[in-house]
């Protein structure tokens, strides 16, 4: 840090209040901090090529008109590679880093400048070392096979990805030499770049990352736009699909050209990717938009969502109510504008959301780390299979019903008197893992769950009751869900899922927003909170805990029965221990015991990243997506424990000195001086 | 006075080889506030938690309202009408100041899970007779835990402010027994003086029988009908607050032998 004098020096200010009265001291550059991020930055990128995401996705092409000359696995393909771009986002995020403070209140925040820039481009260079290392080791280790006159290389056994191909793609083809000096050079400006930003004015900047974000999304996520746009055109030129309510979007008619094809081959490029004039296109509308919306907003929009969240709970009904009726009219409307593909991806979202909405009861709300928690989908799943599938175990006694016609069809209203007996034998399964392990706490309790989770799953995949559940084999020929009238949902038909999977959403949406408010959610908290206050205070912790169990295991039934009538067969395969881990990642991602914070972690992660086995939006990404879900939850647990859309106890809880912090600089901290009462001191 | 409300006979609990409690006899008349004292690890706290069901007894009855409360519950405990403050305040810190209160009137209340998700009539009313009954408890302290504050997190409170709270939440299981386990401890003189007087009150105005355990002698001495003093797990002696204040036994257990005796 760099030390400036002040102009009165009339009195000896404390360090602090010199901080406060000096102009803004100038930035220097902290080169510890400098080599600190620049090693991170290193370790990141080899990391990275080593997992094996750069050569895996150089398939897809981002930007159309950038070409480094090197394809490893596509060799017609052209452009800037997502495998590219997996790299080259670092530098420029740890180029911003690196110039990240933290100003507290009352202090200045340092002057921006030249040492910034400098500091960035010193964190890119070190990590582009970093990379010429790699290349650098791969080069001495790499030698031609005298047989084959292959390239082999001696430490491709433990380390799969240490291979020719991420080799050219590093060295862009050229040798480490050419690495040598284009990785720091690269990377080094990349990363000046990101430090850059911090010196534009606040509106440019915005601009500029929506400008970047657009053109990166609009790419990444080319076959959605595709799949919306083309419904969108499809539908104004053919309205009568909207008359088609639960139909199959595809049923027998032609493929209509969409008005927005035009657009469609304006932006991208044949082969995929954007075109330079897409990419100017978006990047400007992008621009102008994040550049008119903040002056025509100018805060106002902050400002009301603040008076939003400060009124009280009471006084909000009224815009809530409103909100959730234009999101709900929006949810409806939207799978008429959108194709199969994204149609598809909305169900997964709402399976998912279904059973994270469960959990969130049991979790969020009543404190019971349940790590089994896919018992009950496996449960659900199950119960429907078995009775509305001809190809069910041979063993069942005549007795338990079928809800399959003679003729092999589904049988109108069966997938419904199927859910009243999954909802039962679900309820049972709760109480029947529940009551042993509820009497356990915190950790304890986790692992037994853990355990019953595996049980459940292990019984249906095991021989002895295979000629009940077919074990390996699973039970195939699930029939669809029929609701005579009001149509059939079907695996085929993802439009019909979804509507299927939003209203049970929004039962369970319901369930868990009246039980928060109520005399049992209150409970729950305490337990939560204390337990064994909580049972001083007259609760029956042990009932309590137990209800909470079976709720969470009904709604979670309630998805299995969806899963099973949707994918039409099921597998113990279907069930593993990464589902109830997932569920998990998602509640505590989106924010635990907020309901709201549900649906964008459900959103965020089987939406974009994909569910255990379920494509997401980033299909490319699914070799990688439990890395990406472990990267996530560790930054998410150091930057924010409470979730991307936190509950507001919670987040007290997390932060609960800052919390006091702030309420006391608001002055509304109790500091126990009360002049209310007049009390006379009683004589010594 | 009146009848016998808490009968403790005989009453002994050890932890592996330590005796927490030997061979105790106790009783609490209807309508009596007792104060407790004892120096520190006299087994002051150990003898409330086993009266309210957290620690079982190795042998002894506890009879409360001629009933025994052997191996019942904590929570059986507050529903038979016995409640407790803690030492060590232990509020519910993330819960609004009001749903401590209401929460705490679970055992009373009964509305279950299908009148909470249809919102019936009748659980709306018990809700708002719920949060009624816990703004009238919350009232008893004055202002300081009204309007504004109702919905603000525990946590945000004075020290002070939490033990009150404490109390008011004990107050709404609607208890015939309350326990308080050092309610005056942390707060200063015209505080305590402040919180003497309630607690007369929450025997004349709510009708409460009091066991308190205390250190501030002169908040025992104002309020208690009757003293015991507990050392290492047994009764050294019971009365007035002046008889048990003058027993030379009860001076050696907290201060210690005077020099000339010990040779």
């Amino acid at each position: 840090m760099s030390t400036t004098t002040t102009d009165n020096d009339v009195f000896e200010p404390s360090p602090a209040e010199s901080a406060m009265a000096a102009a803004p001291v100038q930035s220097s550059v902290d080169w510890n901090k400098v080599a600190r991020f620049g090693g991170i930055l290193a370790l990141a990128l080899v990391f990275i090529s080593l997992s094996g995401m750069p050569v895996g996705l150089d398939k897809r092409t981002i930007l159309y008109w950038i070409n480094p000359g090197v394809y490893v696995n596509n060799p017609d393909g052209v452009g800037l590679t997502l495998g590219y771009l997996s790299l080259l986002i670092w530098p420029i995020l740890l180029g911003w880093a690196v110039g990240n403070e933290v100003v507290l209140e009352g202090m200045q925040a340092t002057k921006r400048g030249f040492s910034d820039l400098l500091a960035g481009f010193g964190v890119g260079a070190l990590g582009g070392l970093g990379v010429f290392a790699l290349t650098f080791l791969m080069g001495l280790d790499r030698e031609m096979d005298p047989d084959s006159g292959a390239l082999v290389y001696g430490v491709r056994d433990p380390l799969v990805n240490w291979n020719e191909n991420l080799y050219v793609l590093l060295t862009f083809n050229r040798g480490w030499g050419f690495a040598l000096w284009v990785w720091p050079l690269l990377a080094g400006v990349l990363a000046l770049i990101g430090a850059g930003l911090r010196l534009l004015p606040d509106g440019i900047r915005k601009a500029v990352l929506a400008a970047v974000t657009a053109i990166v999304s609009v790419s990444i996520f080319q076959f959605l736009i595709d799949d919306v746009i083309e419904g969108v055109g499809e539908t104004i030129n053919d309205p009568g699909r909207l008359s088609n309510f639960f139909g199959d979007p595809d049923d027998g008619r032609p493929r209509v050209d969409s008005v927005f094809d035009g657009l469609i081959e304006f932006v991208y490029a044949q082969t995929g990717g954007l075109r330079l004039q897409g990419m100017i296109l978006i990047g400007v509308v992008a621009a102008a938009l994040s550049l008119a919306g903040s002056y025509v907003t100018r805060g106002r929009f902050k400002a009301s969502r603040k008076a939003y969240f400060d009124k009280p709970l009471a006084q909000r009904t009224m815009s809530t109510s409103v909100l959730m009726f234009v999101t709900a009219l929006a949810l409806i409307i939207l799978p008429f504008f959108t194709g199969k593909i994204a149609n598809e991806l909305f169900a997964n979202v709402g399976i998912f959301l279904l059973l994270a909405l469960g959990l969130n009861i049991v979790v969020g709300l009543a404190g019971i780390l349940d790590l089994g928690y896919v018992a009950f989908f496996a449960v659900g799943g199950y119960t429907t299979a078995v009775l509305t599938s001809a190809g069910r175990g041979d063993e069942w006694p005549s007795w338990v019903p079928l809800f399959v016609t003679d003729d092999g069809e589904a049988v109108v209203g069966g997938w419904l008197i199927a859910l009243v007996f999954v909802v039962i034998f679900a309820a049972i399964t709760g109480l029947l893992i529940g009551a042993p392990v509820i009497r356990m706490r915190g950790d304890y309790l986790a692992i037994v769950t853990l355990g019953f989770g595996e049980i459940i799953r292990l019984l249906f995949l095991s021989d002895w009751l295979s000629g009940y559940f077919g074990g390996a084999q699973g039970i195939t020929n699930i029939e669809s869900a029929d609701f005579g009238p009001l149509g059939t949902v079907s695996g085929i038909n993802p439009r019909s899922v979804f509507y299927l999977v939003l209203f049970f959403s929004a039962i369970a949406i319901y369930v868990s927003w009246r039980l928060e408010r109520s005399r049992l959610g209150r409970a729950w908290m305490a337990i939560r909170e204390d337990e064994s206050v909580a049972e001083a205070m007259g609760i029956n912790t042990v009932n309590m805990k137990l209800m909470a169990f079976v709720v969470g295991a009904v709604l979670a039934s309630f998805s299995g029965a969806i899963f099973s009538a949707k994918v039409g067969s099921i597998f113990p395969t279907s069930f593993l221990i990464l589902v109830s881990i997932i569920i998990l990642v998602v509640v505590i991602v989106g924010g635990m015991g907020n309901i709201m914070g549900v649906i964008v972690g459900s959103l965020v992660l089987i939406g974009v990243l994909g569910g255990p086995k379920q494509p997401g939006l980033l299909q490319e990404f699914s070799e990688y997506k439990l890395l990406i879900y472990g990267a996530l939850l560790i930054w998410m647990m150091l930057k924010r424990p409470e979730g991307l859309v936190p509950n507001a106890r919670r987040s007290r809880e997390l932060h609960q000195d800052e919390f006091l912090q702030d309420a006391w600089l608001k002055g509304e901290v109790d500091t126990g001086d009360d002049g209310d009462v007049a009390v006379e001191v009683a004589p010594a | 006075m009146s009848e016998r409300i808490l009968d403790i006979n005989n009453l002994s609990v050890t932890f592996g080889g330590l005796h927490a409690l030997k061979d105790l006899n106790f009783h609490v008349d209807e309508g009596e506030i007792v104060g407790v004292i004892g120096p520190n690890g006299a087994g002051k706290t150990t003898f409330f938690n086993m009266i309210s069901g957290m620690v079982t007894p190795s042998s002894g009855e506890i009879l409360f309202e001629g009933e025994s409360m052997i191996g019942l519950d904590p929570n059986q405990v507050t529903q038979r009408g016995i409640s407790r403050t803690f030492q060590n305040v232990r509020l519910f810190a993330n819960m609004t100041i009001v749903e401590n209160v209401m929460v705490a009137q679970h055992c009373r209340t009964k509305k279950g899970i299908f009148s909470s998700l249809f919102n019936t009539p009748g659980f709306r009313k018990e809700e708002a007779e719920i949060r009624a009954h816990a703004e009238k408890v919350l009232g008893f302290f004055g202002t300081r835990l009204i309007g504004y504050r109702l919905e603000q997190p525990a946590s945000v409170l004075s020290y002070a402010n939490r033990r009150r709270l404490e109390i008011a939440r004990a107050m709404a299981t609607s208890p015939r027994l309350l326990l308080l386990d050092e309610p005056v401890a942390g707060m200063n003189p015209k505080e305590s003086a402040e919180l003497t007087d309630l607690i007369g009150k929450l025997r004349s105005e709510w009708g409460f029988t009091i066991v308190m355990i205390e250190h501030d002698m002169n908040v025992v001495r104002d309020v208690s009908d009757r003293v015991v003093c507990l050392d290492h797990g047994e009764t050294l002696a019971q009365g007035s607050f002046e008889e048990v204040s003058n027993n030379p036994e009860v001076i050696e257990a907290y201060l210690g032998r005077p020099l000339e005796k010990r040779a």
